[in-house]
């Protein structure tokens, strides 16, 4: 049984929680840009959190499935529809076959998640799904996805569709926090100063491995260039260009670049979020700082997902029939024309 | 290789333990390239993965740190920081086996697209240069930049070219390279400014192996001279999914 995509977006991949323990042998982890609404995702569907689902840059596409299934669609604003039905992101919902679900264009975030209930079965490469496309790794022949794709389904267990409460709202004006090194020690403390003090806004050049910055020039009292060593996502490193470049899930695993400084755990997603041209600042913070950002997060996220509530059972009781447009249908002119006798 | 090591300073002061985020931290015993700080690097790597601590993720072996990944929601850097430090002050660092890898390569080809140039800019003739090649014992300093691409240091310095001021777009898997001070084996295909003087049957990488990758950081490499009709017969037994090398284990 499987789902296709009748048709893909440019960055639509199949992704999980990553595939951690490679990165001895160079493969980054890769898994979702923002993993906290994958997550969310498939716990609408009632999918375990290692599932496999879609992630999506921009905008999403249609899909078509050839089993009853559950589906949800989170990380931001955007319009779904099944057939004509308008619906709701952060909710589980139903498509049966011979149904299109069509995904649009995300308002105010950048990656967007569709689970599947029981999640998508591609065959797992070094313990994950997640596909790299640097690599040519996971997912479908470690690629994005196509017109036409076939993807399969892992068997679903039946379930109750899922609402989401409303997230705590985001602060989108406050700073990104990052944590000082580790080649702090290349930068005067002038241009320390200026990771803080000055705009800095996400360039069109970001794909799953890296966000270049625009922003003041930090030029680094001991060059550029450092005999390569380790690099995380989160980590901003300072080319001779000028450019900062904020590493992010499919980084390359080592870098020659001196890291000035290193997003937290906590808001990479929000980062990895932010729309194209976002002015933003950074904020230092210490590590404890950081530990606690994280557990907030994470907490805020679990509790969230404790508390998903049954949607109400009759379909015509709630957002079905708020999503019609009842009054259009009826009164349009054109409709009863084309339907009635000629 | 680019400057004197300075293992005796990092003795003294101790490695640091410098912050990669909040979910790492670079454990840098120096900044140079010097055998015997990556040496240090790959024991505390050993250390870990001998005996991982609550929440250790996984570490990353480089020329002259280790990266060291935890889960900060079962351990805070901290306590990971005061973990690392006592591995580093015990001092009771394992003997580790070393593996050695005799990789046979064909110098010749479609892949040596840089044989005879490297000949003629290194003023050598080309059987002098397999020689050269092939008689040197490499290290592996790390992997990195693609999945099992090793960096090898120990080329003789007869052989040290710098890289194409313009990458080629295409250099298949198992190419042999040189580029400037280091040697390597292609473990993918994709565009490279590295030159090339052979190849060889061996994959370092393939994700449908039981395991996908053949090499780590301090592993041994020796280049073996092999012909044409030799490296296509491995090629076969390769496909055919029949394991063509393994690593002899020095003590």
């Amino acid at each position: 049984m499987s789902l296709t995509v009748l048709s893909s977006s440019p960055m639509l991949t199949v992704q999980d929680r990553g595939r951690p323990g490679w990165r001895q042998y160079g493969v980054s982890a890769a898994g979702a840009m923002d993993p906290g609404a994958l997550r969310l995702a498939n716990a609408l569907c009632g999918n375990d959190a290692e599932a496999a689902a879609l992630e999506f840059g921009g905008f999403g596409g249609r899909f078509k499935t050839e089993r009853p299934l559950r589906f949800a669609v989170t990380g931001g604003a955007c319009d779904i529809r099944v057939g004509e039905r308008l619906l709701q992101p952060d909710e589980s919902h139903r498509l049966e076959p011979g149904e299109v679900l069509s995904i649009g264009a995300l308002r105010g975030a950048t990656w967007g998640y569709v689970a599947f209930s029981g999640g998508i079965a591609t065959p797992e490469v070094m313990g994950a799904r997640s596909t790299h496309l640097r690599f040519g790794v996971g997912g479908l022949d470690g690629r994005r996805l196509q017109d036409g794709d076939a993807l399969p389904l892992q068997e679903d267990a039946p379930g109750p569709l899922l609402r989401a409460p409303a997230p705590v709202p985001s602060r989108p004006d406050q700073p990104i926090r990052v944590l000082a090194g580790p080649q702090d020690d290349y930068f005067d403390a002038t241009i320390l100063a200026r990771l803080e003090s000055e705009d800095f806004a996400l360039t069109a050049q970001r794909d799953r491995m890296a966000s270049v910055l625009d922003g003041p020039d930090l030029p680094a009292r001991g060059g550029h260039d450092i005999i390569s060593d380790g690099t995380m996502p989160g980590a901003i490193q300072v080319p001779g260009s000028g450019k900062p470049i904020v590493l992010m899930a499919e980084c390359q695993t080592t870098g020659g670049y001196p890291k000035i400084a290193t997003v937290i755990t906590a808001d990479r997603p929000r980062l990895a979020q932010m729309p194209t041209g976002t002015r933003f600042r950074f904020a230092r913070v210490t590590r404890e700082e950081a530990e606690a950002a994280l557990r907030q997060a994470t907490g805020a996220l679990d509790a969230r997902i404790a508390s998903l509530a049954e949607k109400p059972a009759d379909p015509f009781a709630s957002d079905y029939l708020l999503s019609c447009d009842l009054v259009g249908g009826i009164f349009d002119p054109e409709a009863l024309m084309e339907g009635g006798p000629s | 290789m680019t400057s004197t090591p300075s293992f005796a300073d990092t003795a003294r002061q101790g490695p640091a333990i410098l912050p990669l985020g909040d979910s790492a931290v670079s454990v840098e015993f120096g900044r140079s390239i010097d055998p015997d700080l990556n040496e240090a690097v790959i024991a505390l790597a050993a250390v870990l993965e001998e005996a991982p601590f609550e929440g250790f993720v996984e570490a990353v072996p480089t020329y002259r740190s280790l990266v060291v990944i935890y889960d900060p929601l079962t351990v805070p850097g901290r306590e990971v920081e005061a973990l690392l430090h006592d591995k580093l002050t015990g001092g009771d660092r394992p003997a580790r086996p070393r593996r050695l890898w005799r990789i046979p390569v064909h110098y010749g080809g479609p892949a040596a697209l840089d044989l005879e140039d490297l000949a003629r800019e290194n003023k050598v003739d080309v059987e002098e240069l397999i020689a050269l090649h092939s008689g040197a014992e490499y290290r592996v300093y790390m992997i990195g930049f693609a999945p099992g691409f090793a960096y090898l240091g120990g080329l003789p310095e007869a052989l040290h070219t710098p890289r194409l001021p313009v990458p080629r777009q295409l250099i298949p898997a198992g190419a042999i390279g040189i580029g400037g001070q280091q040697a390597s084996v292609n473990s993918v295909p994709g565009p490279s400014g590295w030159r090339f003087i052979g190849e060889t049957p061996v994959r370092a990488y393939d994700p449908d192996r039981a395991t996908p990758f053949l090499f780590a950081a301090g592993d041994a490499l020796r280049f073996t001279p092999v012909s044409a009709q030799e490296a296509a017969d491995l090629a076969a037994r390769r496909d055919a999914g029949e394991v063509i090398l393994t690593a002899a284990v020095l003590q």
